[in-house]
């Protein structure tokens, strides 16, 4: 007997979930999928990150052999044209004509195009697919100002994407009162509003398009009200329309504001025909999210293979990130009074908005808004959706615990086991706890592999993880710090192991302390190490240095490097200026300033790094370890040499504290700052050491940070001279290269190290530990072994022979090395 | 022959040209062993494998190479990526005889 055959029409995220639920059920239907997209199904939920460099494959959900492994014939490129019920057959546009058993609708949705005058102008686009982004993004190229219509949660997510195709001027405008009128309450949005306002972007509310005025190209938007708004793209994000044309034809029931109308198990009102995601109405409602989308899928191949499951409606509660501001609506999220009491929170000047809906008793939550913080909001939907009682104090749930001790997170080990953790996956607690018991899963990695938890939209991943740590915590397992497989030890612990026992190289210490062969993880750390202790030449054991390290330069795209000679201070002769250009002109390289005020070349071929140093060397310059986790920069402002305002020589002392650190290792990267006044053009706050000018000598700040998190650094002491000043860094670094983790900058050290600050300025100001001396001795004797790496190097000739590509043809570069011009310098070639 | 065994350093690597072909060879002095691999990383297509840091996985202490670009690792037995089933890489066999060393190359 042949197998029953289910046409799936529709290849987006709903109807790819469909296929993948099936076959997990059951391997008794012969699939057959048909597409409209060129593509098959990718991601659309993060369809904006398309813009921040994800590509097309990125966004897949799965390769296409996929498919084939599996048994399934997609037909990509070619929607169904008609349905015909009485011989169960689909015609294609290609001509393709099948009999089906079952026929799965998962045709999704449109974007809705109001009838606007001059809607069909040239630089009025949908957001909708890849193909549509294209679109965008070509346009965009060109465009200075555009203008989203439609205020939702989609139209925020479109500005966001002009935004991030460098549109400067971008603007917002919305019919209703407010933003996301769906989602969140009239004084939410208005926080929203504040803070979007402040990113940048115009939100025009109210405001009712009545004509898109232009030639053959859109130019301006004409208003109700008259006004005219002059924009050179419209981005049109007015709401959905599910996709219901071919059930319509095909004389199947659709609501009265379209949707295919279906029963609990997702039947259409033919029962050999479903109907699954955004082209379903249950109830008189269109599920427009993911979640339900793939519960639906699972009901169908649930219903399929005789197992029993129900739609019953679907929680619509979610969060995210709009340009980088937290929304969050959940359970009945505009319940009022009498009905509920509500319990408010507003803070204009952080932006944070949040509302809790409670009973009239006090004891459940029934929902809530969150607009800038939404931290609590995994945590607040648990309560709601497992009605667990509230404690005497509700505004804890969104103010924190105030006056003594902080929520320790104990609250997620006390959800019931039933308790849905991730829904797009229908993951629930006792799921995810016995992966951790049974499955032995330790990482939020082995998780998704396990229990497929958190690979959906992602929000539960930060919960996932307290539960797995809290459970593992619950079993008495000790969650230790190790470096890798190989070393059962944390990076101190292994750093007090390698200097009492005096080890001197990466094979000696695997020998005494680990097992196995080593690997990318443990062999920079243990380098890092030696190197922090004995400040020996690291090219000696050039297999345990990171990419970086082993070549003594940054690895690039397209394998060549780029050479970042020392600065210091940012101070520089107009010779030595010269001589950059002259070696950059000769080897071809790209020059770009740096953020630490010096000159990076880009596009070095691995055997002309020798011949470059060299030029450099003998123009005074030294390496300036841009490739190694070490001093990087002392920034500076220029100080009371030139600037009016300066109170003391900054520049002086940066060059002062950088030549004192230059070369020495660390766990990360080290960067510092000297500004002349209170001004602070040095932004050394930014930086994990920064020193500001006082009348009286000189303030040290420590522990700030840039990149992904910034954080300002601490005052450490105040009014120092230099002497003190380089007292308490020689103590500071040392104390941090000791006792830190491998690979974290001052500022996440700071925040784990228990005590913080205060902790820190008793061991380094009051000595507490009474290691004041030792540390100082400690950094002097790396400083007194200083060395440029690269001037050892290029007078070594063993040590030389290793920068050649080919090790059997020295002279030649790698041809797959390749460049493209670009504002009369060359880039490289794309990945 | 690709290259002498001095060529190599010591548990590192080094890539040879062999006509059009990339190939990395690695000197695995801490277990005696050699192996050799394409140089190309399937992952962003660089010309980097050789330039990786090797060691091993797991308990069955499985030798692998992690590109240092990305650190994907690849086993020098099968080629495999550690943690990706997708992506693979070819690997040949090595011989050494008299300090030179041979790669067999299909």
């Amino acid at each position: 007997m042949s197998k029953p055959t289910i046409i799936v029409v529709g290849n987006g995220m709903v109807g790819y979930k469909f296929c993948e639920k099936l076959l997990a059920r059951s391997a008794q239907f012969q699939i057959i999928v048909f597409g409209e997209e060129p593509r098959h199904a990718y991601d659309r939920v993060h369809l904006s990150e398309y813009f921040n460099g994800k590509t097309a494959d990125d966004l897949s959900l799965s390769t296409l052999s996929w498919y084939t492994d599996n048994g399934i014939a997609l037909h990509l490129d070619d929607p169904i044209q008609e349905i015909n019920r009485t011989q169960k057959t689909i015609h294609s546009l290609k001509g393709v004509v099948l009999k089906y058993d079952y026929l799965v609708l998962a045709t999704g949705s449109s974007a809705f195009v109001p009838d606007i005058p001059g809607i069909e102008k040239e630089g009025v686009f949908v957001y909708r697919t890849i193909e549509d982004l294209e679109l965008i993004k070509a346009c965009a190229a060109n465009a200075k100002s555009g203008a989203v219509m439609g205020g939702g949660l989609l139209g925020l997510e479109a500005a966001k994407a002009l935004i991030d195709l460098g549109i400067t001027e971008t603007h917002v405008i919305e019919f209703a009162p407010r933003l996301m009128p769906r989602q969140i309450d009239s004084a939410g949005s208005s926080m929203l509003q504040m803070k979007l306002s402040q990113l940048g972007l115009h939100i025009h509310l109210n405001k009712s398009t009545a004509a898109i005025v232009g030639d053959k190209k859109i130019h301006a938007l004409k208003f109700n009200d008259d006004s005219q708004l002059a924009v050179d793209m419209l981005v049109i994000s007015a709401g959905i329309r599910p996709r219901d044309e071919l059930a319509k034809l095909a004389g199947l029931h659709v609501g009265t504001r379209g949707g295919i109308v279906v029963n609990e198990k997702m039947q259409t009102s033919d029962e050999h025909i479903y109907a699954i995601g955004e082209c379903a109405v249950y109830e008189g409602m269109i599920y427009g999210l993911i979640a339900p989308g793939y519960e639906m899928a699972d009901i169908v191949a649930a219903h399929l293979t005789a197992a029993d499951k129900s739609f019953y409606g679907y929680d619509m509660s979610t969060k995210l990130k709009l340009i980088g501001v937290d929304v969050a609506s959940f359970g009945d999220a505009f319940i009022t009074e009498p009905d509920c009491r509500t319990i408010l929170f507003e803070d204009t000047h952080k932006g944070i908005y949040k509302r809790i809906n409670i009973t009239n008793d006090g004891k459940n939550l029934l929902g809530g808004i969150l607009i800038g913080d939404a931290e609590a909001y995994n945590m607040l939907l648990q309560t709601v959706n497992n009605k667990i009682v509230l404690p005497p104090d509700p505004e804890d749930l969104i103010l924190g615990a105030r006056g003594g001790a902080a929520s320790d997170g104990a609250g997620i080990m006390s959800l019931p086991d039933d308790a849905l953790i991730c829904s797009c996956e229908a993951v629930t607690k006792a799921a995810i706890c016995s992966a951790v018991n049974d499955g032995g899963v330790t990482s939020i990695d082995g998780m998704k592999k396990c229990t497929k938890a958190g690979t959906g939209c992602g929000g539960c991943v930060p919960l996932v993880k307290d539960l797995i740590a809290g459970t593992m915590k619950a079993n008495g397992q000790y969650i230790k710090n190790v470096i890798c497989e190989h070393f059962d030890y944390s990076r101190q612990e292994l750093f007090d192991l390698v200097k009492i026992n005096q080890l001197k190289n990466y094979d000696l210490v695997l020998d005494h302390y680990g097992k196995g062969d080593g690997c990318e993880v443990c062999k920079p750390v243990v380098a890092s190490i030696l190197s922090s202790l004995w400040n020996d030449v690291i090219v000696k054991q050039e297999v345990i240095q990171d990419s970086n390290d082993r070549f003594l330069a940054n690895i690039q795209k397209g394998g060549t490097y780029s050479v970042v000679p020392r600065i210091p201070g940012g101070e520089i002769t107009p010779d030595k200026l010269i001589v950059i250009g002259q070696v950059a002109k000769r080897y071809g390289l790209y020059t770009k300033i740096t953020g630490g005020q010096r000159i990076d070349m880009f596009g070095a071929h691995l055997s002309d790094l020798p011949l470059i140093w060299e030029e450099l060397i003998d123009a005074g310059f030294e390496s300036g370890h841009a490739y190694g986790k070490a001093l990087r920069t002392v920034k500076s402002c220029v100080g009371s040499t030139w600037c009016r305002f300066g109170l003391h020589d900054s520049v002086t002392f940066a060059i002062e504290i950088e030549d004192r650190y230059k070369g020495i290792r660390a766990p990360h990267k080290i960067k510092g700052g000297v500004s002349g006044c209170v001004r602070e053009c040095a932004e050394a706050q930014s930086k994990d050491f920064g020193i500001i000018a006082t009348e009286k000598g000189w303030n040290l700040y420590v522990c700030g940070n840039g990149g992904s998190k910034p954080q300002h650094a601490q005052l450490l002491a105040t009014d120092i001279d230099n002497q003190t000043c380089i007292k308490y860094l020689d103590r500071f670094l040392m104390f941090y290269i000791k006792t830190a983790d491998q690979l974290t900058r001052t500022a996440t050290w700071l925040n784990k190290l228990d005590g913080g600050m205060s902790y820190l300025k008793n061991v380094i100001v009051n000595d507490s530990l009474g290691l004041g001396a030792q540390l100082e001795e400690e950094m002097q004797l790396l400083v007194n072994t200083y060395h440029c790496e690269w001037k050892e190097v290029i007078e070594s000739p063993a040590m030389r022979k290793r920068f050649a590509h080919f090790i059997n043809a020295p002279e030649e570069k790698d041809p797959t090395a390749q460049f493209e011009p670009m504002r009369e310098q060359v880039k490289a070639k794309g990945w | 022959m690709a290259c002498y065994v001095d060529d190599v350093p010591e548990n590192g690597g080094s890539c040879i040209k062999h006509g059009d072909e990339q190939i990395a060879i690695f000197n695995f002095t801490r277990r005696n062993e050699w192996y050799a691999t394409q140089n190309l990383c399937p992952h962003k297509q660089q010309m980097a494998i050789s330039r990786g840091m090797i060691g091993s996985a797991g308990e069955s202490c499985e030798p692998k190479v992690a590109c240092p670009f990305h650190k994907k690792a690849f086993s020098l037995l099968t080629g495999e990526c550690i943690g990706e089933e997708e992506l693979v890489i070819k690997t040949y066999p090595v011989k050494i005889t008299d300090g030179k060393v041979f790669v067999g190359i299909a």
